[in-house]
């Protein structure tokens, strides 16, 4: 078994059923693609991972230890740490004291000076640290998705969840954005599950991509065999999804 | 906030410590006690601006938490003649208990809920010394030992300094961030590893400490009086009102708010107002109401736009050089 595994998830709001017995493997060190059209759960499946939802039937189960009974609160502990589709930011705090909250969870034990340190080397890592002393309100968007990396980075996770990270990119920083998702899988040792709606992102940087729709898992495979899944051509309506040059 | 504070901070907490400690020499009595008044709100203020300016959690009901520790100085010197110090460091103490209680019930609140929770317990806070008037003097109150203008001044604005580096100390850090993060998110909080139900109580419970000594100082203050009457929800309007014009969430402009809670009833009871005898209260609220409207950030935000407008024009003046950043 992989680092995580979603076992038969399940959970329903209302008539809606977001995940529908869902199962879902991520490998130790690989990158992960977890697509699918709106409304298809992927957002749900992270916030189920965060502990944020609480599942009806299933399990998350991290680095062979169900988070059944772990609050949201200590899922960042274990080594999981998460970014936002909409941007969660601390608005009224400064880009760096947003990533210092990010590394709160090991700050106990550190002096100030050196979370800072950490901090500021993160930030540089993303390629922001020229805003650090900025307020984070009314920053560009792209800007925001990176402030929201740093942070989720700075708690030195083992599992990184990244909801949308190429929302608001153009062409050449999605270019960039894969080389760095590439980066943090080698040089980092992350392990990383994607949500993303970029294709040619997904395809390029994934081991492995699971597609959902309608809460369930249409596909699963390397990338190149579910692009030619005719079921997934069907849930984007051959739009979307053309191969990759 | 950084972890240093500015060399301007500094610099303006010295001098205003300098004022504070020659002051009481050249003025009355009287005066001493109205500057008394002064640091009973800067500490009160300065507990709701952790509560609710740093961990976004709005009480309307400081004045209750006041009241608990007005009571335990005057229970404590009535029935005991307990050191009056020693009341203020059990009123600290025992407020921060009450604070964690009152701050659990609270977690499942927030917003205009939490406000009139707040609300409900400072108007029945007063209702309990009348409950047991045998013990707590009923409406008639409560003697604490008195004390001299002089002494209750030295030890109140102590007190204020204390807990001002105090609260300075626990918000400058990791702590400090976990309340404002709260405030801003508390999905992005609670992923990021922050426990709100730990975070919130515990903001509720320092705050609390710090109303208990102020409301200790307020008895002491009132010839060491502690009665129902005193304890009005009018009271925590003061505060709130004072955390208002300091600015919520800033240390910097509390002693601004506490000077315009604490002095504002004095002046405006001596400008006359034609054939009103409330007329003090009519002046208090248009004042109140002219200041929201010129300071809607409150002072610490005027502070943060007259900074920003620095740092813009020595930006500008030193553009020339290319080797400063
Ligand atoms: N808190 C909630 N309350 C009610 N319904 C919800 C909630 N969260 C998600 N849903 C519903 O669950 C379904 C899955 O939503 P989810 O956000 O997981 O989709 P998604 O795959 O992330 O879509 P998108 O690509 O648009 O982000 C949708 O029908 C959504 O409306
Ligand atoms: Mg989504």
């Amino acid at each position: 078994m992989g680092l995580l595994a979603l076992e038969n998830a399940r959970l329903r709001f209302g008539g809606i059923v977001a995940l529908d017995d869902v199962s879902l493997d991520v490998a130790e060190g690989t990158i992960a693609g977890l697509i699918g059209p709106n409304g298809a759960g992927k957002t749900t499946a992270f916030n189920v991972i965060t502990r944020l939802y609480r599942l009806e039937s299933g399990d998350v189960v991290f680095d062979g230890h169900s988070l059944r009974h772990t609050p949201p609160s200590r899922v960042v502990r274990m080594g999981i740490a998460r970014t936002f589709q909409n941007v969660e930011l601390f608005p009224t705090m400064t880009v760096l004291e947003n990533v210092l909250v990010g590394g709160h969870a090991f700050a106990r034990m550190k002096r100030e000076s050196e979370l800072r340190k950490d901090a500021l080397d993160t930030l540089e890592l993303v390629g922001i640290h020229m805003h650090a002393d900025r307020p984070a309100a009314g920053l560009p968007f792209g800007t925001l998705k990176r402030i929201e990396l740093a942070r989720a980075l700075a708690s030195k996770p083992r599992l990184l969840l990244l909801d949308e990270p190429a929302g608001g990119l153009n062409h050449e920083e999605v270019g960039e954005l894969a080389d760095f998702i590439r980066r943090l899988r080698d040089e980092l040792k992350l392990t990383i599950l994607l949500v993303e709606h970029h294709m040619n992102l997904v395809m390029q940087v994934s081991d492995h991509v699971t597609v959902l729709n309608f809460g369930r898992t249409i596909a699963s495979g390397p990338p190149a065999e579910v692009q030619r899944d005719p079921q997934v051509i069907e849930a984007y309506l051959g739009g979307e999804l053309e191969p990759v040059a | 906030m950084t972890t240093r504070p500015s060399l301007a901070a500094v610099v303006s907490c010295l001098v205003a410590a300098a004022i504070l400690a020659v002051l009481p020499f050249l003025i009355s009595g009287y005066h001493q006690g109205l500057l008394t008044q002064v640091a009973v709100f800067f500490i009160a203020i300065l507990g709701l601006d952790v509560l609710t300016g740093y961990s976004g959690q709005i009480s309307i009901g400081h004045g209750a938490f006041m009241a608990v520790g007005g009571y335990t100085t005057a229970v404590m010197s009535y029935y005991h003649h307990t050191n009056l110090i020693v009341t203020m460091l059990m009123a600290f103490g025992i407020c921060l208990a009450f604070g964690f209680v009152v701050g659990l019930p609270a977690l499942r609140l927030s917003g205009v809920y939490l406000a009139l929770a707040t609300f409900a317990l400072a108007v029945s806070m007063p209702q309990i010394p009348l409950k047991f008037s045998r013990f707590l003097g009923g409406s008639n109150g409560l003697q604490a030992q008195t004390v001299s203008h002089l002494w209750l001044y030295g030890v109140a604005w102590a007190a204020a300094a204390i807990l001002f580096v105090g609260a300075w100390l626990i918000l400058r850090g990791r702590t400090g961030r976990a309340f404002r993060a709260i405030r801003d998110s508390e999905v992005a909080a609670t992923s990021s590893g922050v426990e709100l139900p730990i975070y919130k109580t515990l903001a509720f419970g320092i705050s609390a400490a710090y109303a208990g000594v102020a409301g200790s100082l307020f008895v002491l203050a009132t010839n060491g009086y502690a009665s129902p009457n005193e304890f009005t929800v009018a009271l925590s309007l003061q505060i709130l009102i004072g955390a208002a014009v300091a600015g919520l969430g800033s240390l910097w402009g509390v002693l601004v708010g506490a000077v315009f809670v604490g002095l504002l009833p004095e002046v405006s009871s001596s400008v006359p107002v034609v054939g009103s005898t409330h007329g003090q209260d009519v002046v208090f609220g248009l004042f109140v109401i002219v200041v929201i409207l010129l300071l809607p950030t409150g002072f610490a935000g005027l502070l943060a736009r007259l900074r920003v407008r620095l740092t813009r024009q020595s930006m500008a003046s030193i553009n020339s050089d290319p080797g400063t950043s």
